[in-house]
């Protein structure tokens, strides 16, 4: 895919989550990664990039088509994508297995049983079964993730969106974690990842979006990223993350 | 609990006997069916008021988290004045002044509507304080599954708030059983009604009242039971 954002912008009250950032990837980008420091606007472009946040200002298209910003367009839009997120989200009133059916019959209108076979196929494929039937409170967060990730997967999306997915997890858990991504990336899935996990996102990644302060500081290709940053600002952030691993 | 119950009884005996009361249960005995039939009502009324104040306590939340201010602002101060005014004045003016002149002379509907408005104004606020203590990353979630907006209330955001709303909202209901008894101020010869007719009757100034709790007794325990058998079914840990 080809992935570009034309200034845009996100304010919540005076603060600018995201200013005028701007960027393209190249034609065939399929696993971006989205690195900076805390703060830097990583989470709001993954949410614009999903259709989840409608920015203020500027556009973002997707293979030059401009993703539409009235609430239906946007919808339907998000309907196409999967998202994780850094505190798993799953819904604690429900099991396992009905956070993943649940959607697919109500959003995408599956039959019954083709749902449930389809939530059973992903948590035994992500290493869940004997699961099936536990809530949130009753699995480990990396099981959670796990859980949650079958959940972004379910309904077979376009582009599956992870923010920080391994941020909340010991180092145990975030293998699991992220062998689970990995997998997934082999499998050919179009993939945008926000993270921290710099040696990961050189494994997977084939794209990197570098955000500092609301803007695109660096967009490049992962080899080029990891290999020669051209901004000082990503030197020092990849300098400062491999100092102790 | 039935050694407090006993208990209870006990201390009450003691003191009827300290101020001497002269007790005339025979009076009691002799209005039984009229007991039962004040009971009836006070019972049938209730529940029908039960739905119509769960049903305008829900639909004044839901106006209380609309979009559109004028709304937002007519519902809340639906509410405010509701609550913020005595249940027998609205009664009154409802009753002999609204809806005389929407020529409405049935007391009973008039009654029921009135003391479902009432209470629904307090569930309202017991609806609206569950349903915005649900997370924002919960409605994040239900965006990020593609869910709608109706949707997300009824899969996400009503079953969370049911279980957190529950033990208000029982408290409400009962109240609004004691409630009714002021609906004899516009001729409802409900249970209280029926009891100060007894009273009257009889010469016995006290002796109705304490049936009359027990009758209240008999309705609200239970419920408050199912209640909290009902909270144990929802719990689930966050």
């Amino acid at each position: 895919m080809k992935l570009e954002t034309h200034g845009v912008t996100k304010r919540y009250g005076a603060h600018a989550a995201l200013d005028g950032a701007s960027f393209a990837t190249g034609d065939e980008a399929r696993v971006i990664a989205l690195l900076g420091p805390s703060g830097g606007g990583k989470s709001t472009l993954l949410r614009v990039l999903g259709s989840l946040l409608v920015p203020d200002d500027g556009h973002v298209s997707l293979d030059a088509r401009v993703l539409p910003h009235d609430e239906e367009g946007a919808l339907k839009e998000r309907r196409g994508n999967g998202f994780v997120f850094q505190g798993y989200n799953l819904f604690p009133h429900l099991t396992a297995l009905q956070n993943i059916a649940l959607p697919l019959r109500e959003v995408h209108g599956m039959a019954e049983t083709q749902a449930t076979q389809r939530a059973l196929e992903l948590l035994h494929r992500l290493g869940l079964a004997g699961h099936e039937h536990k809530r949130p409170s009753q699995l480990s967060g990396g099981q959670q993730q796990r859980a949650a990730i079958a959940r972004a997967l379910a309904p077979k999306p376009r582009l599956l969106l992870l923010d920080e997915p391994t941020s909340a997890l010991d180092p145990v858990m975030t293998g699991e974690v992220l062998d689970v991504i990995r997998e997934l990336a082999e499998a050919g899935q179009s993939i945008i990842l926000a993270t921290h996990e710099i040696s990961f996102a050189r494994k997977v990644a084939d794209w990197v979006v570098f955000l500092a302060a609301g803007k695109v500081e660096e967009s490049s290709a992962a080899g080029e990223f990891f290999t020669r940053p051209k901004t000082e600002l990503a030197q020092q952030y990849l300098e400062g993350l491999s100092k102790y691993r | 609990m039935l050694g407090l119950f006993a208990l209870a009884a006990a201390c009450f005996y003691g003191v009827f006997s300290a101020v001497e009361y002269p007790w005339n249960w025979s009076g009691v005995w002799k209005y039984r069916q009229q007991f039962l039939n004040g009971w009836l009502t006070t019972m049938a009324l209730s529940l029908v008021a039960m739905i119509v104040s769960v049903a305008s306590g829900f639909l004044l939340m839901l106006g209380r988290r609309a979009r559109w201010l004028p709304v937002r602002m007519g519902c809340g101060s639906v509410v405010e004045v509701v609550r913020g005014s005595p249940l027998l004045v609205q009664l009154l003016i409802g009753h002999y002044i609204i809806a005389q002149a929407m020529h409405i002379d049935h007391p009973l509907f008039t009654g029921i509507v009135l003391l479902g408005c009432f209470e629904g104004a307090y569930l309202a606020e017991i609806f609206r304080g569950a349903v915005e203590s649900i997370s924002a990353s919960q409605l994040e979630a239900a965006r990020a599954v593609g869910f709608s907006k109706a949707q997300t209330y009824r899969f996400v955001i009503i079953p969370q708030a049911l279980r957190r709303a529950l033990p208000g909202t029982t408290g409400q209901l009962v109240s609004l059983i004691k409630d009714s008894s002021l609906l004899s101020v516009i001729g409802i010869e409900e249970l209280v009604q029926k009891v100060k007719i007894m009273n009257a009757a009889n010469f016995a100034p006290l002796e109705g009242y304490l049936p009359l709790a027990l009758a209240y007794l008999v309705v609200t325990l239970p419920l408050s039971h199912l209640a909290r058998r009902l909270e144990g079914r929802f719990a689930y840990e966050t």
